[in-house]
């Protein structure tokens, strides 16, 4: 595994803490492009933002936040409400283009192949096609269970009968969910419970592979046991794919997540290895929000 | 006055829960008022026209005699023209309130569509009919005829089937419609998968209303030049031969339910007045009907759709 990242162990002239910047992970980014791995001991990087800004209108919510997403490890995104956590992730799959008035700056890379998700040339829907969404809310269409899986596959053109039968039975196995539905695929997915739901929009996502799987919160509207079984999904579901998290549950992202970014006011304060963060962060405001001083 | 004591919390309880009850008895009255008016012309006109409800009065053309006359001009009048209504009002209107809540950015322009669409919903039924007569009849020459009525009458009820598509619309949760985008769907395929579908039920409860709006409308059909004594039937939609269907039914001339009563409240015989009554008691019954159905489908779409 993993030793320490890198990043956090740049010591600035200045010297102020480390934080990430463009420079940690850009060139990271690069060096990855050449050769896979950034760093020798830190895992390739899938996923990276780079002087990212998000605006609102006029509001500037996200502030030159510069970040990496390992590649099939867990990040998670804490920080308190209206940090900007759920407006990053949001980005990663263009969701804020359904919507006028918001504009993007900076880039969000996903790799191998470098693309700029964020370039006005690259369309959302390629975006969304590569990375996954789960909602905080359970969001099932009021479609059979069945329907709901097959969806992403139907979109992207599928009319194999045999084919979409193993995709989502494959889908529904890799979100643990296949043992509870298998004999009903062809009731209304309303008829789960709200953490079978929610796992049934995990396959949902899963049955058209995805590169990268965003997470929003995705137990905020869970009991405790519904909870559990959707962190023990993710836990597995990092060996297949990266994911990136926000919670408001810091012990949900120790749980969880192998990296761990705190947000505060739309800046990146701190990003770094989520066992040393928790037990030793760098950052004082760091400290304070994890400690439980603040937010 | 806050309270102090027990018996202070149970004499505001008591004022509270007298106000609850005279409000419950104010609503019942005014719930009462509706339905009992609705009732006593119901079975006024049900008492009036019984003995006209024979199935003779079904299947004949009116007459001069009035115990021979009948309304089956009439029926099959509004049906057609019905037909035509929902079949050209239903998917301009879908397609326009789609366009509008899914598609149109917002800008002043969409906002004076907007307000545009609310308020022809109130334009009296009469202008309808004269821009028919001019546009319809004469301009596009359909002539005086059902594919006219039809139209005129799709026209008229299009701003209900606008508002109540957009309003069934917004009432789609944003985390479904997102839920869609984010699996990389294309905005048709939401619209057409997600977006339609699911608020079908609340189009459908639009279309209804304004289809018994369209049913009981005189003026407009009467503007175009509805005849009010007829006495043949379209041209049979169904054909004898490939493909089966025929549309020269679409040009014939018409009547329809609400002109025949019309025309036979204005006769002073008494026996006239029976039929009127029997036809508007047959009109309320088609009305109720196509609610009835409208409620019907409605409950089995809506069966599958929770938020």
């Amino acid at each position: 595994m993993v030793g320490h990242i890198a990043m956090r162990s740049i010591d600035r002239p200045d010297g102020q803490a480390a934080r990430p910047t463009l420079g940690s992970v850009a060139g990271a980014s690069s060096a990855l492009a050449r050769d896979g791995r950034s760093l020798p001991d830190t895992p390739p990087i899938k996923a990276a933002a780079e002087n990212f800004s998000f605006f609102y209108g006029q509001f500037q919510a996200l502030k030159s936040i510069t970040l990496p997403v390992y590649e099939k490890h867990v990040t998670a995104l804490i920080g308190p409400s209206g940090c900007g956590k759920s407006t990053l992730l949001r980005a990663c799959n263009r969701m804020h283009d359904l919507y006028p008035g918001n504009r993007y700056e900076g880039a969000i890379r996903l790799l191998p192949d470098n693309t700029n998700l964020l370039d006005p040339a690259v369309d959302p829907i390629e975006v969304r096609m590569r990375i996954g969404m789960v909602f905080q809310k359970p969001n099932p269409f009021p479609k059979s269970i069945y329907e709901n899986v097959a969806y992403g596959l139907r979109i992207r053109g599928e009319k194999s009968r045999s084919v979409l039968d193993d995709r989502v039975e494959e889908a529904l196995k890799g979100a643990a969910l296949w043992a509870e539905v298998a004999h009903r695929l062809n009731e209304p997915a309303f008829a789960l419970s709200g953490g079978q739901q929610q796992r049934l929009c995990i396959a949902r996502c899963l049955a058209t592979d995805p590169e990268v799987l965003l997470f929003d919160e995705p137990t905020s509207a869970l009991d405790p046991i519904a909870t559990a079984s959707i962190e023990e999904l993710i836990d597995q579901l990092r060996q297949k794919v990266t994911i990136l998290i926000v919670t408001h549950n810091m012990q949900q992202a120790a749980r969880v997540s192998d990296f761990t970014a705190y947000m505060y006011l739309g800046e990146l304060i701190e990003f770094g290895e989520t066992r040393q963060m928790f037990v030793n962060p760098v950052r004082p405001e760091t400290e304070d929000y994890i400690t439980g001083r603040f937010g | 006055m806050i309270p102090a004591d027990l018996s202070g919390i149970q004499r505001i309880i008591r004022r509270n829960k007298r106000r609850d009850l005279i409000f419950a008895i104010f609503g019942f009255v005014a719930l009462l008022i509706g339905v009992l008016t609705f009732l006593a012309l119901f079975l006024q006109m049900a008492f009036a026209g019984w003995e006209r409800l024979t199935p003779d009065f079904f299947t004949s053309f009116p007459s001069r005699r009035a115990g021979q006359a009948g309304i089956l001009s009439a029926w099959v009048g509004s049906v057609l023209v019905m037909l035509v209504t929902a079949v050209s009002a239903v998917p301009l209107g879908v397609a326009a309130g789609v366009y509008l809540e899914e598609y149109a950015t917002r800008s002043w322009v969409t906002d004076l569509i907007e307000i545009n669409v609310t308020n022809l919903a109130g334009v009296p039924s009469i202008v309808y009919g004269l821009l028919a007569l001019g546009v319809f009849v004469y301009a596009f020459g359909f002539g005086q005829s059902i594919l006219s009525a039809g139209l005129t009458l799709g026209l008229l009820i299009l701003p209900v089937v606008i508002v109540a598509t957009r309003e069934a619309i917004r009432s789609i949760p944003q985390h479904i419609r997102e839920g869609a985008y984010a699996l990389g769907a294309t905005r048709w395929q939401v619209t057409r998968d997600h977006i339609v579908p699911y608020s079908m039920p609340g189009i459908l409860t639009g279309v209804i209303i304004g289809m018994s709006r369209a049913i009981g409308e005189t003026a407009p059909v009467i503007t175009i030049g509805a005849l009010t004594f007829i006495a043949f039937l379209p041209e049979s939609p169904i054909g004898p031969e490939f493909p089966w269907v025929n549309f020269e039914w679409l040009k014939s001339g018409f009547t329809v339910m609400p002109i025949q009563m019309f025309n036979w409240t204005s006769r002073p015989e008494e026996a006239f007045q029976q039929n009127a009554a029997a036809a508007g008691f047959v009109l309320v019954l088609m009305t109720l009907a196509m609610n009835a159905i409208s409620i019907w489908i409605r409950y089995h779409l809506r069966k599958d759709i929770k938020w």
